[in-house]
């Protein structure tokens, strides 16, 4: 009891501090839910611990988001919490906020250059991996698969088809018979998957790299009146999670974009405040949803 | 002579561009290419397009343009979804749908007619505009668990013919009609052939152009509700470049960006040339990094045909 009154103590206390604080929070785009998730999860956390969150939005554009971080050193704000558009292409911004003397933390994408003061993401790579682990499983290693690709150079596209591929390199009696991309949209796979559909009516599986584009190849399926066909998505959003409870997507490789981005905020948090953290790079752990354990990731609550 | 050469080139050119593309595709893919029912779902997969083009087309031949339609598209299919989840009607989701197609097309015609903003200029800053209000109205987040009579317009079938198509073949009969063998349309073909020439023949061009960009918005709406139909799901991005698409639809159709001049049938043919190319480059699984390049060669080569065409009998 005394030490649970310690500890409410202790964050009245800190909230108190933290009344003063700003913090930018520019994030790459919010036409995704899994980047609206994201950003709630952080305004959620903000609120919680009375800061005042300045959320911006870059629309994936590399010099919109710059010109919003270099905005936010105008403002002076306490820290900023960076979810680049590019890894590269924000190196420039994330030196201007160090000669600033303001923290950075970065979320989901890491950035090539400059002092970060945390990092916090899910790695990419082990999600095509345990796409591919998953789909060689549930094929007992043998069968034609069909690979639908987010936007091509986009560095969640290329760090999840080496995942999966590297992967598949070991099974050859899996074979990819198609490789399109259908940029991580819905309306997109769902054309490109009926056209593939047409040249290989066979297939038995599809890895698709995020649930839009799973969720698209199912309602292709589905119009083709096709069944039977293994599809494989990832992130974990919620009409993704509702299609494994169906039974139309076999797995959902989950990501958990909430608590990141509620973590990244109180990084950011300890860090105004002096406190030093340790380690400074933290991986989310990847939740493979299937219709096995789709009601434990439910009632864990992301 | 000169003018019926003219005709020839613009209109037949885009045929024999569409039928070469079938053609190759069917020497390289006949099996799954070249079969009925790849057609029927090549028709599916333009149906959308084609109707954006065909609303785009109206305000092309006015000279103006309309860059706002693929949001416009994903607005209304938002909205549609979401007045259907949450009245449980789906007739009041269809005509709040087509309500917010017209009106935002309305609004564009205003702006264009009366505060005599540039058509791309005012239907860029639309196009913004409404983007930002689909999201504000989804809160970003997608708009599924629709009910079953809602994904008939995209998904169901009457008499084996995709019910999609049917809006499609239905939307053309009707602007052919239109644009061809009545007095409005005549009206259109004029404000963007001469404007002044028009207003002193006493064409009312103000209300030719707000009934153009009305147009545009209401095929953008039907458009966008079979996008969300088709995918049980109004995304909150739904419709985004598809604009582009519709704008490449009518300009390989031979309708002059300059206005004034255009042919209802080629629109489609453009749309289909679109349609078959993604899909006959899909079936023959081409990567994605050459199929933008193909793509853009041979709407920049059919364009260019056209316009050659037309120098060429001219002199």
């Amino acid at each position: 009891m005394k030490s649970l009154i310690l500890v409410a103590l202790m964050v009245v206390g800190i909230a108190a501090l933290s009344m003063a604080m700003t913090i930018g929070f520019c994030v790459s785009t919010l036409n995704n839910p899994y980047f609206v998730s994201f950003t709630n999860g952080a305004k959620a956390e903000a609120q919680l611990l009375g800061i005042n969150l300045i959320v911006m939005n870059a629309n994936n554009s590399n010099s919109t988001q710059l010109n919003q971080v270099e905005d936010l050193i105008q403002r002076k704000v306490d820290a900023i919490i960076l979810n680049p558009t590019d890894s590269d292409a924000l190196v420039p911004a994330v030196i201007a906020a160090n000669k600033a003397g303001i923290p950075v933390i970065t979320l989901d994408r890491s950035v090539n250059g400059g002092k970060v003061d945390m990092y916090i993401a899910s790695n990419n790579v082990e999600y095509g991996k345990l796409e591919a682990e998953y789909a060689v499983k549930l094929l007992n290693g043998k069968g034609d698969i069909v690979l639908l690709t987010g936007i091509p150079g986009a560095s969640a596209t290329r760090d999840r088809t080496k995942g999966i591929m590297e992967y598949l390199s070991q099974y050859p009696n899996i074979k990819i018979v198609a490789n399109q991309t259908a940029q991580f949209d819905m309306a997109t796979a769902m054309s490109v998957m009926e056209s593939i559909l047409v040249a290989h009516p066979n297939i038995n599986a599809v890895i698709a790299e995020n649930d839009e584009m799973a969720l698209g190849a199912i309602q292709a399926i589905k119009a083709a009146g096709k069944s039977g066909i293994i599809v494989i998505g990832g992130d974990g959003i919620p009409q993704g999670i509702q299609a494994v409870k169906d039974g139309t997507e076999a797995v959902d490789i989950a990501q958990q974009p909430y608590k990141m981005a509620a973590l990244g905020v109180s990084a950011a948090f300890f860090i105004v405040n002096g406190l030093s953290i340790s380690p400074t790079s933290l991986s989310m752990p990847l939740f493979p949803v299937t219709k096995d354990t789709v009601n434990q990731w439910i009632a864990s609550g992301d | 002579m000169n003018a019926l050469s003219n005709g020839f080139i613009r209109k037949y050119g885009v045929i024999f561009g569409l039928v070469g593309i079938i053609i190759f595709f069917a020497i390289e893919s006949p099996n799954y290419f070249f079969t009925p029912s790849n057609f029927i779902l090549i028709s599916k997969q333009s149906s959308i397009n084609i109707l954006l083009a065909l609303g785009q087309m109206f305000v092309i031949l006015t000279a103006g343009i309309d860059l706002s339609d693929g949001a416009i598209a994903g607005l209304v299919g938002a909205v549609a979804a979401g007045v259907t989840v949450t009245t449980g009607n789906l007739f009041l989701g269809l005509i709040a749908g087509l309500g917010v197609g017209i009106g935002f097309g309305i609004v564009n015609g205003i702006i264009v007619a009366f505060a005599k903003v540039p058509a791309f200029i005012a239907t860029l800053a639309t196009m913004s505009a409404i983007t930002g209000i689909t999201l504000i109205y989804t809160q970003g987040e997608p708009i599924w668990n629709l009910p079953s009579s809602f994904d008939f317009i995209g998904q169901g079938s009457l008499f084996d013919i995709p019910f999609s198509i049917i809006l499609m073949a239905l939307s053309f009969v009707v602007v052919w009609i239109i644009l061809e063998r009545t007095k409005y349309g005549r009206h259109v073909y004029a404000v963007g052939g001469n404007i002044k020439a028009s207003r002193a023949a006493g064409v009312k061009i103000s209300s030719v152009l707000i009934s153009v960009y009305a147009i545009s918005g209401l095929l953008a709406a039907i458009g966008g509700i079979i996008l969300a139909s088709r995918l049980g799901t109004a995304e909150p991005t739904a419709g985004s470049g598809y604009e582009l698409d519709a704008i490449a639809a009518v300009v390989l159709g031979g309708t002059s960006l300059f206005g004034g001049e255009g042919w209802v049938v080629g629109t489609i043919i453009g749309g289909y040339i679109i349609a078959v190319l993604n899909n006959g480059m899909t079936i023959m699984n081409i990567s994605a990094y050459y199929q933008e390049v193909v793509k853009g060669l041979v709407i920049l080569l059919a364009v260019m045909l056209t316009s050659f065409g037309k120098k060429y009998w001219n002199e």
